[in-house]
């Protein structure tokens, strides 16, 4: 097995500021959206957000899709448990979510960049408090750094 | 303000809307900026911004523009697509384009309203647009379906909510079931004495229709039920409810109450539910003298037969040859088609131990509210004589307001009623015992119609007022049975103790306790505090997000009963308009199957919530229905040959979205 060689620190420009893709379903988190902009809530402005009718539509290939285009974030927003307006596409959502996580992390893509929240239509403070968490945490990651086929061809003829 | 470019012969003309919506968006988006930005994007022909796109004028530019200017394609960046969408799309099939050809583009409550810096906020716009434009190209034309309403109609709750609503849609000749679990129908206002601010009596306005539900044909009333589940879509719900036995022949029993003095208890036992506890009743038993139906109810867990199998049955030998007692009657489970839903649940009133300070259940001359309405109610436990729980009359009664309202440990929000009712009962305490009345109010609330003319008559007629919350009730040390106030007068900013004979708690509403239950079975959605959510908090206050269900009444937050009855009148007329037209158009998402591209995996065939999708031995390809398909996706997502396809939500059409969104990121 290589060695892992640690990547030099860069340091994170003070004017990042990262896009974050999200996808919200129609019926909870969409409207939870909706709700924020009702009630005035101020939440921080870098997110996307593409509406599906059900997280369970949220085919992998948008996720890393986006990644590759250059969002340093993907946000995931699906009915609670139990309250799928299709029954259950949000536990098939969940599935998929942690294997696609998994397979981010592989990929060097840090968990924090990825990210599922169960929001109701009524939780529009929920919804303000995960984005600002959520940007707040990719901001201090910078931007995406995956690492290149380049890289580990280097890595490789370091060990040699 | 028009900025044009062409493109080329047969590539998609793009028309940009960009809405001011007053200053709602201008305020925060530079909306010039914007319509100028976007006139030069790849296929965008026209690119406009104007005041309030929703308006008249705003939709005839629309219709105008694909005329002059060939336009095939729409985008309007105004407010979320759950309130306008529909309406945009009706102006670009007006204009004579597919009314699927258009992409909205939510810059209101996902951006102006939510964010303050004009840079930041029309930069996100542009984004959003710029995947609109994008996505919009691909869009196909498609048709919407139309699926036949059902024209029976569930209410759930008998309350006046639910009454009211069957009511009115009976008399238009359509089929109503009304559902309610507890033995009668009323509700809470058949157990109010009077009602504000006319002091009419409660019973005489209800009891008619009341009697009117059941009397009316077109109306199944199923008492003692509940509904257990709920399945299909707007127009087509399939429901079951269970109806718990009551061990008497509804058809049968005329209510003479014979078996009632016949029960082998000759003296009541158990505490009566109706009268709070304040009488007692026995196990057979009729709710209230005015109950619907009119029939008696056996409740086995008091009854000695189910007990201990050894009661003489006089209760069966009183009713003699009609037969109307049925020991052996068994829960029923029935299941009934109707194309529309009103929930009509109701409300529960705030448990005072949650707030043991007061002195609820430990004081025995402290009340809730509701328990009084019961005291003063001429039918209630004491024949309407306000007798106290030892006997005295009170000579001074103090009503403390917002008990489980308008307080951080308890419910935050205003129960909205309190007030009013305390007025009213400080008005027939005053008449039926000449005892001083003290109110203890943070804030008088009094908006309604003749509610201040009220507020102001019970001054003059003496009523006290005091503004402050009292934090203690105790007992006056001198053995006299009286009780202490005390609380800071804040008008006065000194502390005060006042003695009084009886302590009212004006308790508040609360949402129903099993709620979430309830939203759920229904697939509709609760704010935090339980109450259920409307779709819309003015313009659409009793529609939910399910399309076909609505809400009316206090399950969907406090109100006093015109309030109650006006939204049971409106959640009824919709449900009418939707009956009256006979059919709903459903989106067209529907996901289908590219046979050439499908492997024959199954996959998506155990995934659809609907069984929808079928698996053709014949040709080995998966199929789906798409009358069963609600267009959720999830199949799509699913496929690994990608050979399923949603419409609206093609796979191609959101990769561009996305490319949209992070062109510059």
């Amino acid at each position: 097995m290589l060695e892992t060689t640690t990547k030099p620190v860069e340091t994170v420009p003070a004017t990042y500021e990262p896009k974050i893709v999200a996808f919200f379903c129609n019926w909870c988190t969409y409207l939870a959206a909706d709700l924020a902009g009702t009630f005035r809530l101020d939440y921080a402005p870098n997110i996307r957000i593409i509406r599906v009718m059900c997280s369970g539509r949220i085919d992998p290939q948008f996720v890393l899709d986006a990644f590759a285009k250059g969002a340093a974030g993907v946000l995931i927003g699906g009915c609670h448990p139990g309250d799928c307006h299709y029954e259950a596409g949000n536990y098939k959502a969940l599935r998929r979510f942690h294997l696609l996580r998994s397979v981010l992390q592989e990929m060097g893509i840090e968990e924090e960049r990825f990210r599922l929240e169960w929001l109701s239509a009524a939780e529009a403070d929920q919804l303000k408090k995960a984005v600002d968490d959520m940007v707040a945490k990719v901001r201090a990651l910078g931007p995406l750094h995956l690492e290149t086929p380049e890289e580990h061809f280097a890595e490789e003829v370091m060990v040699s | 303000m028009e900025k044009s470019m062409h493109s080329g012969n047969g590539a998609p003309a793009v028309g940009v809307y960009i809405c001011h919506c007053g200053a709602n968006i201008a305020g925060t988006v530079d909306v010039a900026a914007l319509s100028e930005w976007a006139a030069i994007l790849p296929g965008v022909r026209v690119s406009r911004d104007y005041k309030y796109m929703c308006s008249d004028p705003g939709q005839e530019m629309i219709k105008q523009d694909i005329r002059d200017h060939g336009l095939s394609r729409v985008v309007v960046a105004s407010c979320s697509p759950h309130l306008h969408e529909k309406t945009f799309r009706t102006a670009t099939s007006d204009g004579g384009l597919n009314p699927f050809f258009f992409q909205m583009v939510n810059i209101r409550e996902h951006d102006s309203w939510v964010h303050k810096d004009r840079d930041v906020a029309t930069d996100k716009a542009k984004d959003l647009i710029r995947a609109a434009v994008r996505r919009v190209q691909l869009h196909k034309p498609l048709e919407v379906r139309r699926v036949p309403v059902r024209e029976e109609v569930l209410v759930v709750g008998g309350g006046i909510a639910g009454i009211h609503a069957a009511l009115i849609l009976a008399d238009a000749g359509k089929h109503v079931y009304l559902v309610e679990r507890e033995p009668t129908i009323g509700g809470h206002m058949a157990m109010f004495d009077k009602t504000f601010p006319t002091l009419d009596c409660a019973a005489c306005i209800l009891t008619p229709k009341m009697t009117a539900v059941k009397a009316h044909r077109n109306i199944t009333l199923w008492t003692l039920s509940e509904v257990t589940d709920v399945s299909g879509y707007v127009g087509n719900y399939r429901v079951t409810v269970k109806r718990k036995p009551r061990y008497v022949m509804e058809d049968v029993c005329v209510g003479c109450l014979e078996c009632i003095d016949a029960c082998v208890y000759k003296t009541a036992k158990v505490d009566d539910e109706f009268n709070l506890g304040l009488s007692k009743r026995k196990p057979i038993y009729m709710p209230f003298p005015q109950a619907v139906p009119q029939v008696v109810t056996i409740d086995p867990e008091t009854c000695i037969d189910f007990k201990s199998g050894k009661c003489k049955k006089t209760c069966i030998e009183a009713c003699d040859e009609r037969h109307a007692i049925n020991l052996q009657q068994e829960e029923q489970t029935l299941e009934i088609e109707v194309g529309t839903i009103i929930l009509a649940t109701g409300f529960r009133v705030f448990d005072p131990k949650r707030t043991p300070y007061y002195g609820h259940g430990v004081y025995p001359n402290v009340y809730t509210s509701l328990e009084v309405e019961r005291l003063l109610n001429s039918a209630g436990p004491t024949g309407g004589e306000l007798v106290m729980r030892d006997g005295r009359k009170p000579q001074s009664v103090g009503i403390i307001h917002c008990i489980g309202s308008r307080d951080e440990n308890t419910n935050r929000h205003c129960s909205k009623v309190c007030c009013m009712y305390s007025l009213k009962m400080a008005m027939l305490i005053k008449e039926k015992t000449s005892a001083e009345v003290h109110n203890f109010y943070i804030d008088m609330r009094t908006p309604g119609k003749t509610f201040e003319e009220f507020y102001n008559r019970t001054a003059e007629e003496g009523v006290h007022f005091v503004r402050g919350k009292i934090a203690d009730v105790y007992p006056e040390s001198n053995g006299s049975g009286k009780l202490i106030l005390q609380g800071e007068d804040t008008l006065l900013g000194r502390m005060r103790r006042t003695s009084v004979d009886m302590v009212i708690l004006a308790v508040g509403l609360e949402a129903q306790s099993d709620a979430e239950d309830v939203r759920r079975r229904f697939n509709i959605t609760c704010s935090s505090d339980g109450w259920f959510l409307e779709r819309h908090p003015k313009l659409a206050p009793v529609a939910t997000f399910t399309d076909g269900m609505w809400v009316a009444g206090a399950c969907q937050g406090p109100k006093d009963i015109p309030e109650t009855v006006a939204q049971a009148g409106a959640a009824a007329a919709e449900a009418l308009s939707l009956i009256n037209a006979g059919y709903v158009e459903l989106e067209p998402n529907t996901a289908f199957v590219v046979e050439e591209a499908c492997s024959g995996c199954k996959t998506c065939v155990s995934l659809c919530p609907y069984t929808a999708i079928s698996f053709v031995e014949a040709r080995e390809k998966a199929e789906i229905n798409e009358v069963l398909c609600k267009g959720c996706g999830v199949c799509v997502a699913a496929c690994p040959s990608g050979s399923i396809t949603q419409n609206l939500f093609e796979d191609e059409e959101i990769f561009e979205e996305i490319k949209g969104v992070l062109a510059y990121a």
